[in-house]
C-alpha cells in the first residue's frame, strides 16, 4: 500500500489552534498542497493577517511574515519588489481584506502585483468573538448586528471577486468553497492555479474561499457547512470571475 | 575628495540614501518633502532600484515593513500628517526589530496644520508615536550636508541595532539649497541578516517576522531584550555639537533650523558681552543627556529654542535635574524664531528675569 | 484494499469526516478522550474502507493519512 493522502510537507507539525470543524485548517492544507505540488516551499514567503489566522506563521513551513491588520497586500508588495524570484502569498480573512485593508487590496490588484492572495470569507469576525463583517449577509445575526444585519443602516455585503474583476490589473480572480468534498477538490485546483500563475509571472491572483465559522455562527461544524451551501453560496456565487489566460485564448 | 554640489535638502537625503545602498523607496506625496519622492522616482529606475508611489502613507510604511523583512535597505519619507499615518507601521517595525529609515520633513500642526517648517513632531518621534514600548533612533540634521551625512548614518545604525531610524528634519532643511559633498557610493550588501525572510531554500528552519507574543512573559522578555539594546544605543550613539559652551554662562539647546538661528544669536550675545553657548543635539533619541546635564551644572540658565510650543524642553529639564532654570524660547505653527527673540530672551535672563 | 490512519491526538472530534465518508465507517469514539480532551474520530470496520480520502479531504486538522 502507498500513502495517497497525508499532511503536506509545507505545513509544520504544529497543531492548529482553530476551533473544532473550522475550515481554516482545510484551507491551510490546500495552500500547503499547492506549494508542495509546485515544489516551491524553499522560495515561498507567506504573509499572515490579523484575525483567526494570525498564527498562520507557525503553521506554514516556508518563511513567514506577520502583517498589521489589513496591510498584508502592501507587505507582500514590498517583499515581491525586493525579491522578484520568490513566491509571495497572503492569507487574509474578510475583516482584514475587505474592511480595514480594502485600500491595500484594491491597489495591489490595480497594480497587478505578481502575488497570490488567499481570501477566506466566513462572513464574520471570528477572533474577536463574532462581530459583523463586511461580508456578513443581510439579516445575519452577529454580536454587532444582534437584530440581524439591517442593510438600511449597516449597508450591504461586499462581493470582492465581482469588485476586483472590474479592474484591468488582476490576472486571475476566482471564488471557491470548502463546504463539501467536491468543492474542496475544486478549491485545491484553483488555489494551485493561483500559485502557478505567480510562478509563471502572470500577475495578481486572488482566490476567495467561502468558508464557515461554526463557533460564532452558533452551529455544529456540519450545520455550518450546510449553511454555506444554503445561504452563503447563493449570495457569493462560485466560479472564475477573471482569467486573463482565457481572454488570450479567445483572442 | 568628491566635489561640492548644490542641492535641496530633500534631494540630498535621496541621493545619500541611494549611495548608502538603499534601492527601495515607498512614499506618498506631501508638502514639504515631495522633492525626495520625485528624486527617487527619477533615479531608482535607472539603477535597478524600486520607486513606488503607494496608495497611502499606511501602505507605504507596510511596503517598507515587507522589504525590511527581506533584509534590504529601504526608506520612506513624508511630512507630519503623513508620518502620523505611518505610526502603526513604525510600531510594527519596532516590534519586529526591523531596520528601516523614515524621513519626517516636519510642517506645522496639529491636524492638517500648515506647510511651513516646524519641530512639533518631537514628542511623536522621540517618545513613541505609535503604540507600545519602543524607541526610534532619531537624527536631526541642521544643514543640507547633514541631511546627506545623517542619512547614511541612519541606515548603519538601524542595521547595527535592528531599530528603525528617523531623520527628523523640517521644511527649511528639506527646501533650502546648500553646497553638499555627497558620500561615496557604498555596496548594498550590508550587514549579515540571518533573521531575514528570503526563502528557506529548504536548508534552514523558517524565519518569522513577527511582533505578536500572546504569552505576556515572552512579550516582556522581548521588550527587555530590546530595551537592553536601547540602553547600549543611549550609551554609545548620543551625538551633539557643543558650540562656545566652554565658558558659557547661558546655554541654549536647539536642533535643526533652530540651532542655526541660535548660533547667530550666540554670536550677537557674545558681542554684547553675554557669554552664551549652544548645545545642538544631533540625535534627539538618544537625547544627549550627559552633555546637557554637565552644562546645566556650569551655566546660570538654559534656554530651549524650538519650533514648537515646547516639546524638547521636557528632555532639557529632565537632563538639568534642577541644576539651573530652563526657559522656553519658541515659535510654532510654521513660524521660525528670529535671532532677536533669542537674544532678548537671554538678555532678560541675564538681568535676573525669567 | 485501503487503510486510513488517524493521528488521534490532533483530532478535535468535529465530525466532518464522519459526514464525508460514503461507506459510513468513520465514527466519533464516545468511549475515549484524547490528549486535547475531545472524543476522537476513528474507523471501526477498516475492511470496508475504499481509500477515497473523502474523510481526509474534509478534515481541518490533518489527522488522517490514507493508504491504498
Amino acid at each position: 500500500m502507498a500513502v495517497v493522502f497525508s499532511k503536506p510537507k509545507s505545513l509544520t507539525d504544529r497543531e492548529f489552534h482553530y476551533c473544532p470543524g473550522c475550515p481554516h485548517g482545510i484551507i491551510h492544507r490546500l495552500v500547503a498542497q499547492a506549494i508542495d505540488n509546485l515544489g516551491i516551499e524553499g522560495r515561498t514567503i507567506g504573509i499572515a493577517p490579523v484575525g483567526c489566522a494570525v498564527m498562520a506563521y507557525d503553521y506554514f513551513a516556508c518563511d513567514m511574515v506577520e502583517a498589521a491588520h489589513g496591510r498584508a497586500p502592501a507587505v507582500a508588495t514590498g517583499i515581491k519588489r525586493a525579491l522578484p524570484d520568490r513566491i509571495v502569498f497572503t492569507y487574509q480573512g474578510d475583516g482584514d481584506l475587505a474592511s480595514i485593508g480594502m485600500a491595500e487590496t484594491v491597489h495591489s490588484a490595480a497594480r497587478g502585483e505578481n502575488i497570490t492572495i488567499i481570501f477566506v470569507n466566513n462572513a464574520i469576525y471570528g477572533m474577536t468573538g463574532g462581530q459583523m463583517a463586511p461580508t456578513s449577509l443581510p439579516g445575519q445575526v452577529t454580536q454587532t448586528s444582534p437584530y440581524g444585519r439591517d442593510v438600511a443602516t449597516q449597508g450591504y455585503p461586499i462581493r470582492i471577486c465581482e469588485l476586483l474583476s472590474s479592474l484591468d490589473g488582476p490576472h486571475f480572480i476566482a471564488r471557491v468553497a470548502v463546504n463539501n468534498v467536491k468543492n474542496v477538490n475544486q478549491a485545491a485546483k484553483t488555489i494551485e492555479k493561483a500559485f502557478r500563475n505567480q510562478v509563471e509571472g502572470k500577475g495578481f491572483s486572488l482566490v476567495e474561499v467561502v468558508s464557515a465559522c461554526p463557533t460564532n455562527w452558533g452551529m455544529t461544524p456540519s450545520k455550518a457547512l450546510a449553511w454555506v451551501s444554503e445561504r452563503m453560496i447563493p449570495y457569493y456565487p462560485l466560479g472564475v470571475f477573471k482569467d486573463a489566460d482565457e481572454k488570450e485564448d479567445r483572442a | 575628495m568628491s566635489e561640492k554640489v548644490l542641492m535641496k535638502g530633500n534631494e540630498a537625503i535621496a541621493e545619500a540614501a541611494i549611495r548608502s545602498g538603499c534601492r527601495f523607496y515607498f512614499g506618498y506625496p506631501i508638502t514639504p518633502q515631495t522633492e525626495l519622492a520625485a528624486y527617487m522616482a527619477r533615479r531608482m529606475p535607472k539603477i535597478g532600484g524600486v520607486f513606488l508611489q503607494a496608495e497611502s502613507e499606511i501602505a507605504a510604511i507596510n511596503m517598507v515593513y515587507g522589504v525590511a523583512g527581506t533584509g534590504k535597505r529601504v526608506m520612506t519619507s513624508s511630512s507630519s500628517p503623513g508620518v502620523s499615518l505611518k505610526q502603526e507601521g513604525i510600531s510594527y517595525l519596532a516590534g519586529a526589530d526591523l531596520p528601516a529609515v523614515i524621513v519626517n520633513v516636519q510642517r506645522g500642526g496639529p491636524g492638517l496644520g500648515g506647510i511651513q517648517p516646524s519641530q512639533s513632531d518631537y514628542f511623536q518621534a522621540t517618545k513613541g508615536g505609535g503604540h507600545g514600548d519602543y524607541h526610534l533612533i532619531v537624527l536631526t540634521p541642521d544643514s543640507v550636508q547633514e541631511m546627506a551625512d545623517l542619512t547614511g548614518l541612519a541606515f548603519d545604525l538601524a542595521d547595527r541595532y535592528r531599530v528603525p531610524a528617523m531623520i527628523l528634519a523640517d521644511g527649511t532643511m528639506g527646501q533650502m539649497m546648500e553646497p553638499v559633498v555627497l558620500p561615496p557610493e557604498r555596496d548594498a550588501a550590508v550587514a549579515d541578516k540571518p533573521w531575514a525572510v528570503t526563502g528557506t531554500e529548504n536548508k534552514r528552519p523558517h524565519n518569522i517576522i513577527n511582533s505578536l507574543y500572546l504569552a505576556p512573559d515572552v512579550l516582556e522578555k522581548t521588550n527587555d531584550e530590546r530595551y537592553a539594546r536601547y540602553a547600549e544605543i543611549q550609551a554609545k550613539e548620543a551625538r551633539w555639537e557643543s558650540w562656545m559652551m566652554d565658558d558659557a554662562e547661558y546655554g541654549i539647546v536647539a536642533f535643526g533650523i533652530a540651532a542655526r538661528v541660535a548660533k547667530n544669536a550666540v554670536t550677537h550675545l557674545r558681542q554684547n558681552g553675554i557669554k552664551a553657548g549652544l548645545i545642538r543635539p544631533i540625535t534627539v533619541w538618544p537625547f544627549p543627556t550627559s552633555a546637557v546635564t554637565g552644562a546645566c551644572a556650569r551655566v546660570r540658565a538654559m534656554v530651549s529654542v524650538e519650533l514648537s510650543m515646547g516639546q524638547m524642553i521636557e528632555d532639557v529639564r529632565l537632563a538639568a535635574e534642577g541644576r539651573c532654570p530652563v526657559t522656553l524660547c519658541s515659535r510654532s505653527g510654521g513660524m521660525i524664531p528670529e535671532p532677536q527673540q533669542i537674544i532678548a530672551c537671554v538678555e532678560r535672563l541675564a538681568k535676573g528675569g525669567k | 484494499m485501503a487503510k486510513v490512519t488517524f493521528n488521534e491526538d490532533r483530532c478535535k472530534g468535529c465530525g466532518l469526516c464522519v459526514e464525508a465518508c460514503p461507506k459510513k465507517i468513520v465514527v466519533i469514539d464516545r468511549d475515549r478522550i484524547n490528549r486535547k480532551g475531545h472524543n476522537p474520530a476513528t474507523v471501526r470496520e477498516m475492511d470496508k474502507c475504499i481509500g477515497c480520502a473523502f474523510c481526509a479531504t474534509m478534515c481541518p486538522d490533518c489527522v488522517i493519512t490514507v493508504e491504498k
